[in-house]
């Protein structure tokens, strides 16, 4: 008897696990349709939920079958597995945000030679493994904005930090290089970049990175966060340790995130761009790439529905398609996007 | 030159005994050597952070410590805290009137429930620890993106009240440590002085004659399963309290800083071994390191590598003092 309910408790077991990951089998098969695939970096970021999901609106618009992947954990590793399958299940294109620039390049030139069409979106991958990178916004805008809104906030005098994401991470880097090019104009003299501190995405580090830059910098002004979860983990303690006002958290973030930290004023305001453009932009040229239309040359015109007509340009690494300007989060328009993403 | 090695040896054993002795002089060491280096360390508004930081692990590494006694391990910790951590969070988003009280017991709950299923699948059905909580440990992740559907609850979605759980303080010491201080005396004494505390060492150092002395050593493994889910539930809400956000993957991979915590504090893998002091400090280094390397300019690509070296270098000292322990008690034998 006493087997029997132990046999029993372990099928309910195993239930449980299969209900909880039946929810998140690729869709396989099709009929005929162009089967377009993103590859986002790990499951369960509302960004890259949106990002997908922006991405399988372009795709459904235009009549195509759209395969959605994720691993778990962001690593380079899984992502490569990902694209593998993909190769194998012979999907016409590949959209990629990379965990790492040049580490998928074997994987996705493998892609390429089976004429798969490959391009990358929001974190890119180098200009050999791709056709095109659909960019957020231009790196270079997102670099300067960051530093001309805390120099608005400190009336340009004063020390700043930057609270990064991981030290590899390739879009972070780029935007702080041209934060760093940006500060270097005369109209900033008075504003000295202290340190670039790694919270690696995560909220104990972030927040040990943070409380450690309040420590070493008693004069510290501002931190500039271009990750979500670092500018939510500085803002966080900003706020518990009353610093509102003397010291402030500007940066990249999601709104539903940084919602609380706008409206009580540790961030005066942030930007981001939308998540569901990028993703929709990307599933427009994924079609484009497959079609024919654009090779992924720079010049190269294309339609992406809504959003207008977009050219592709020469980029520091291969072509790019840039979105456009980074979008402004604050006290005004923060309690409608706070529920959107 | 006999006499100098058996002084060496009773130092060794010495050490051995009071090995508590040899972690607080490590640590007393590191902390000079980070206070040359940062004048900023050892102050108060710094020490507060760390040891407010640090909360989170003691209370985790003294749930692993049970377990790793018993010859055990538990892998899903870090799935268990950010599936309580996430329910109780979208529990209060829910009902934001809700007792912050309730939503600690709520999480507990939800940790206690983690821990029993696994407690179940190695003591009654025996399955591996390791392969046990490795399933669990994915099982539990997915729980949690599927309950929240894949989303964050955010700051503006819980209430003050939840959010002071972690940022309130009585008699000006911040809650969490004097939730972590009630924890560690509570399993002080449990550990020390119950007899279902003595039972869980000898369990772990001789599961046959443990079981001939009449201990239901089936019922010792559920009951240290249990209890590493209902501090990693609890550990949950002060996790998601803390940082104001409950995330899919939250404390991914922690349940290895857990374990290197306790390895640092004298626990054996083997079972059998570890003292609650010992985990207390090995906790507290670790919270160190984790406080003071930002503080000091190390590159980001050493951090982790200074961090690793550091655990070996524990670890190898434990064995190295094991082992000249041994042998002279070896030798002892002889004579």
């Amino acid at each position: 008897m006493k087997r029997f309910v132990n046999l029993g408790l372990l099928m309910s077991l195993l239930l449980v696990f299969l209900a909880a990951c039946g929810s998140n089998q690729p869709a396989e098969g099709g009929d005929g349709k162009a089967k377009h695939a993103v590859v986002f970096k790990n499951t369960g970021n509302p960004y890259g939920e949106k990002e997908m999901e922006g991405f399988k609106n372009a795709i459904e618009d235009l009549g195509g079958e759209a395969i959605l992947r994720a691993p778990d954990d962001p690593s380079v590793e899984d992502q490569v597995k990902i694209i593998e399958e993909l190769i194998s299940q012979q999907v016409d294109s590949i959209a990629v945000v990379a965990n790492d620039y040049d580490g998928l390049e074997p994987a996705l030139k493998k892609a390429m030679n089976k004429g798969i069409k490959v391009l990358s979106l929001d974190s890119a991958v180098n200009g050999d493994s791709r056709m095109v990178h659909v960019n957020q916004a231009d790196p270079e805008a997102i670099g300067r904005t960051q530093i001309e809104a805390v120099s608005e906030m400190i009336d340009g005098k004063g020390q700043i930090a930057i609270l990064s994401a991981t030290s590899q991470a390739s879009n972070q880097n780029l935007w702080i290089e041209w934060m760093k090019k940006e500060l270097e104009k005369p109209e900033y003299k008075d504003i000295e970049l202290v340190k670039v501190a790694y919270g690696d995405d995560l909220r104990d580090k972030s927040v040990s990175e943070t409380e450690a830059l309040l420590q070493s910098y008693p004069d510290l002004k501002a931190i500039v966060a271009p990750t979500t979860v670092g500018i939510a983990a500085a803002a966080k303690v900003i706020t518990d340790k009353g610093l509102i006002g003397d010291v402030v958290v500007t940066g990249l973030g999601l709104p539903s995130e940084m919602a609380a930290y706008i409206e009580n004023g540790a961030t005066p305001w942030m930007y981001l761009w939308n998540p569901l453009d990028v993703g929709y932009l990307a599933g427009h040229a994924s079609h484009s790439l497959v079609e024919g239309d654009i090779t992924g040359e720079a010049g190269d015109k294309f339609k992406a529905g809504e959003l207008g007509e977009y050219e592709i340009i020469e980029g520091e690494d291969g072509t790019e398609i840039l979105l456009g300007d980074p979008f402004r989060f604050d006290k005004e328009n923060i309690e409608e996007w706070k529920e959107i993403y | 030159m006999g006499d100098r090695l058996m002084e060496k040896q009773s130092i060794l054993s010495v050490i051995a005994k009071h090995r508590e002795a040899g972690l607080i002089g490590f640590i007393i060491i590191l902390s000079i050597v980070f206070q040359l280096l940062n004048p900023k360390f050892l102050t108060i508004g710094n020490l507060a952070n760390l040891i407010t930081n640090t909360t989170i692990l003691i209370i985790l590494a003294v749930g692993m410590m049970l377990v790793l006694i018993t010859r055990g391990i538990d892998l899903s910790i870090g799935s268990t805290l950010a599936l309580s951590g996430m329910t109780s969070s979208l529990f209060v988003s829910a009902y934001p009137g809700l007792n912050p009280l309730l939503a600690i017991l709520l999480g507990i709950m939800v940790g206690i429930i983690c821990g029993i299923i696994l407690g179940y699948l190695v003591s009654i059905i025996g399955i591996l620890p390791i392969i046990a909580s490795l399933g669990l440990m994915n099982v539990y992740r997915g729980l949690t993106f599927w309950s929240s559907g894949g989303g964050w609850v955010s700051a503006h979605q819980m209430p003050a009240s939840f959010k002071g759980i972690a940022t309130s303080s009585f008699l000006g010491v911040n809650t969490l440590i004097l939730i972590a201080i009630a924890i560690f005396l509570f399993f002080y004494f449990f550990v020390n002085y119950t007899i279902t505390g003595r039972q869980i060492y000898a369990v772990g150092s001789n599961p046959e004659s443990a079981e001939i002395t009449g201990i239901n050593s089936k019922k010792i493994l559920l009951l240290v399963y249990t209890i590493m889910g209902g501090l990693s539930g609890l550990a949950g809400v002060l996790w998601v309290s803390k940082f104001a956000s409950a995330q899919g993957d939250t404390a991914s991979g922690y349940e290895l800083t857990v374990i290197a915590a306790c390895i640092l504090g004298g626990v054996s893998i083997a079972g059998g071994v570890g003292r609650i002091t010992g985990v207390l400090l090995g906790a507290i280094l670790l919270g160190i390191l984790d406080n003071a390397l930002p503080l000091i300019d190390v590159s980001p690509f050493w951090q982790m590598g200074i961090e690793g070296g550091i655990i070996l270098f524990a670890v190898l000292f434990n064995v190295i003092v094991n082992r000249a322990v041994q042998q002279n008690e070896l030798a002892r034998r002889v004579v």
